[in-house]
């Protein structure tokens, strides 16, 4: 028999409901619709005049060929940071869980990473890579490659990769392991006395079974990429050399706090929100469909 | 990310109920950029202020780094609750500038207090870059610098070459050269790029940044930093960079970390830059003017300032605004310049403080702190060399940034990254320009 709460009350319900939706509007719609709201508009500095543009603000983002830039910059970041956020941490969730003595120390240090706050993780990478006093720039310089991410790109996003990639194995790596903790010891045992060696028990049960666990790091990971790694570039590249690393969201901030131009870094919101909601509905409605539960 | 607010909303909630009650004196809120040993000599300014008179308490407050200081007070300002001062650095002017009602005049504050002030003690160099188009001051000259040019005397001299900086840029790259093949590893290093191999170069050369007067004379003015002569400068670092002969290290002072720990032998960077040298530098350096092309007319012309100024913001009760002018009539005083100049390194924005720590033979001890002064006045300054005034140029220095940093990674040749960021730079002006219409 279905078991059914039902509330008499005509009240009751929303009164419940009623501290979570205050929350959502204040910090969640509110701000939506005032970023939609200047979106359209041209302000000065001080916000002393204003004028109504219509979608001009728009329409010179995307005739700026540094804002279609940035947007294949965020395609690239994060779709390193979540590849190899993913797979990284899969791999050590299947050592770990394979480990028989130590596995608690092992687990302890591979999760410590994720109480570091993203722009001190930062700060630590760009320390250990620092083009004159890096003790791995001084390494690689022993190998004869020359490595100055002030000045190149492509080892700016390779730092800001490496950073925001080791931040976020933890949180992958909890997911993991605890995916692999649920998966039936006898399902495995099973296929190990009909004869499949790990490779094959990891290809055909493991990873089928964890695909609602992968799928959900996939939608969290690109969520991540796209917004928490800010303290990450903030704290190393802020974006540069020559926009390397200029991710959508840091342009946001870059426009409309840096650089005060309100109308134009709202416009970028509105469209990185329609980018978000886009990206989780094709995330569900198509990828979910393939994901075995 | 929430939660974090949170507390902060709550945190500021409870620091407001905990306020002591109401202050006899009339509280000036001032907010600075300036952290470490220059904020403790600022907070000196403050302190003899206070004890000098009863009236007024100047209250400084740290705001963190020029743009966030200035973000800080911008914001502050659409809620209501902005400083009475506020620093600005000289990229800010002209957003400072365009934005009336927002700020005072301190020409008009003065006067309107009776306070006595007088623009004509200062710099022209100085006057000049914070002044309207009529000769109206209108911010406060605090803290201002200009780029220098700086050698390592030892790595000269193991190079087989005389300790003598380079006069001129052929007499570098003739340095750079046999630096090089001594095998120097950093031949050549800068801090803020634009800022010495844009602005002041254009100055020194005596060509102009911009249109009407480096945008001084009106908001429709656009960049031509991409002449033959720019572009010709350009291609010589790009071609320097490739040659290993220029280290980039990055766009703000990172630079003179790596010529105080004598990584590289020579330096461009702001006259701040001396404090850190002096006492990080384990070897023998000089402090001199910045080289030019010695085959352009006119050159050398004079070196513009850096540094930042103070603003005084719209608003605010008259009352205040007496406290404010009169705090400010104290900071013009010849002993209190003198006092702030030999002890931080910036340049004496006054003769008379000039004059005066001449007198004190503070210059004999530590040439360098002079040469800025007569690298700032070598010869009276033209509508090219007086500053510049361009509409969110913090914005459009980081576009020329971008584009020297396409250079010298050798993405980009001279002429294209130039015309790119006249394009580009032109473009923010442009919206400048129709948003304080």
């Amino acid at each position: 028999m279905e078991k059914r709460v039902v509330f008499r009350s005509a009240w009751l319900p929303y009164a419940l409901l009623a501290p979570q939706l205050a929350i959502t509007v204040v910090f969640f719609f509110w701000p939506a619709a005032q970023a939609i709201w200047y979106s359209f508009q041209l302000q000065d500095a001080f916000g002393l005049s204003s004028q109504f543009v219509g979608l001009e603000n728009f329409a010179i983002l995307f005739g700026d060929e540094n804002y279609l830039r940035s947007f294949r910059t965020t395609a690239i970041f994060s779709a390193l940071v979540a590849g190899f956020g993913i797979v990284l941490s899969l791999l050590l969730a299947v050592m770990a869980d394979r480990i028989v003595k130590g596995a608690l120390a092992y687990k302890t240090v591979l999760i410590w990473p994720y109480a570091v706050a993203a722009a001190v993780a930062g700060v630590l990478w760009s320390f250990l890579f620092a083009p004159s006093i890096g003790i791995v720039t001084y390494v690689l310089k022993g190998l004869g490659i020359d490595w100055n991410w002030i000045i190149n790109g492509n080892q700016a996003m390779l730092l800001v990769v490496i950073a925001s990639v080791w931040k976020q194995i933890s949180y992958n790596f909890l997911f993991f392991l605890a995916g692999l903790q649920s998966i039936p010891r006898s399902l495995i045992e099973a296929a190990a006395i009909d004869g499949a060696g790990p490779a094959r028990r990891f290809w055909t049960i493991v990873l089928p079974l964890l695909s609602p666990t992968t799928f959900f790091l996939l939608v969290v990971n690109i969520v991540y990429a796209f917004f928490d790694t800010f303290g990450v570039i903030d704290a190393t590249t802020q974006g540069g050399p020559a926009q390397a690393t200029q991710i959508l969201v840091y342009k946001v901030y870059h426009d409309g706090v840096k650089s005060a131009d309100l109308g134009g870094s709202s416009a970028q919101s509105v469209i990185l929100m329609i980018i978000v909601i886009a990206l989780t509905a094709v995330q569900f409605r198509y990828i979910e469909r393939k994901v075995q539960y | 990310m929430l939660r974090k607010r949170l507390v902060a909303v709550i945190a500021a909630a409870l620091s407001v109920g905990s306020l002591p009650a109401a202050h006899a004196q009339t509280e000036i809120q001032w907010w600075h950029s300036m952290g470490g040993a220059l904020g403790d000599q600022l907070n000196e300014l403050a302190k003899k202020f206070n004890e000098r008179q009863k009236e007024y308490k100047v209250v400084t407050v740290y705001k963190g780094s020029y743009p966030e200081s200035m973000t800080a007070a911008i914001a502050a300002y659409r809620a209501g609750s902005a400083p009475h001062l506020l620093q600005v650095f000289e990229v800010g002017t002209a957003t400072m500038m365009a934005a009336r009602g927002a700020i005072v005049p301190v020409a008009k504050l003065m006067a309107d207090a009776k306070e006595p002030f007088d623009p004509k003690a200062y710099l022209p160099v100085v006057t000049g870059y914070y002044s309207d188009v009529k000769g109206n001051m209108l911010s406060f000259p605090f803290n201002s610098s200009t780029v220098m040019f700086y050698i390592n005397k030892d790595a000269f001299r193991k190079a087989g070459l005389p300790p003598v900086a380079p006069k001129t840029w052929k007499e570098f790259v003739a340095a750079a050269e046999k630096l090089k093949a001594a095998g120097q590893g950093c031949v050549y290093t800068t801090s803020w790029p634009s800022w010495m191999h844009i602005e002041n170069f254009s100055a020194w050369h005596n060509v102009p940044i911009g249109t009407k007067q480096n945008g001084m004379g009106g908001f429709d003015t656009v960049f031509t930093i991409n002449s033959p002569l720019h572009v010709r400068h350009v291609a010589m670092l790009g071609d320097l960079a490739k040659k290993g002969m220029f280290t980039y290290a990055g766009r703000t002072n990172q630079g003179d970390a790596k010529f105080s720990s004598g990584e590289c032998a020579m330096f461009s960077g702001s006259t701040g830059a001396q404090a850190g040298i002096r006492r990080a530098a384990k070897f023998d350096w000089s402090i001199n003017f910045i080289p030019y092309h010695d085959d352009v007319k006119g050159a050398p012309q004079n070196s513009i300032i850096g540094g930042a100024s103070l603003w005084v913001m719209g608003g605010k009760k008259a009352e205040e605004y007496k406290g404010v002018a009169r705090f400010l009539a104290f900071l013009s005083r010849t002993d209190v310049q003198v006092q702030w100049h030999t002890a931080t390194g910036y340049v004496p924005i006054t003769k008379t403080a000039y004059e005066a720590t001449k007198q004190t033979g503070f210059y004999q001890k530590d040439p360098g702190a002079e040469l800025a002064v007569l690298q700032l006045t070598n010869k009276p300054p033209t509508e090219n060399s007086k500053g510049l005034r361009f509409g969110n140029f913090v914005q459009g220095r980081e576009v020329i940034e971008e584009e020297l940093e396409a250079v010298f990674a050798g993405k980009k040749d001279a002429q294209t990254a130039l015309n790119d960021a006249v394009r580009r730079g032109n473009e923010i002006l442009r919206r400048f320009e129709t948003a304080n219409k």
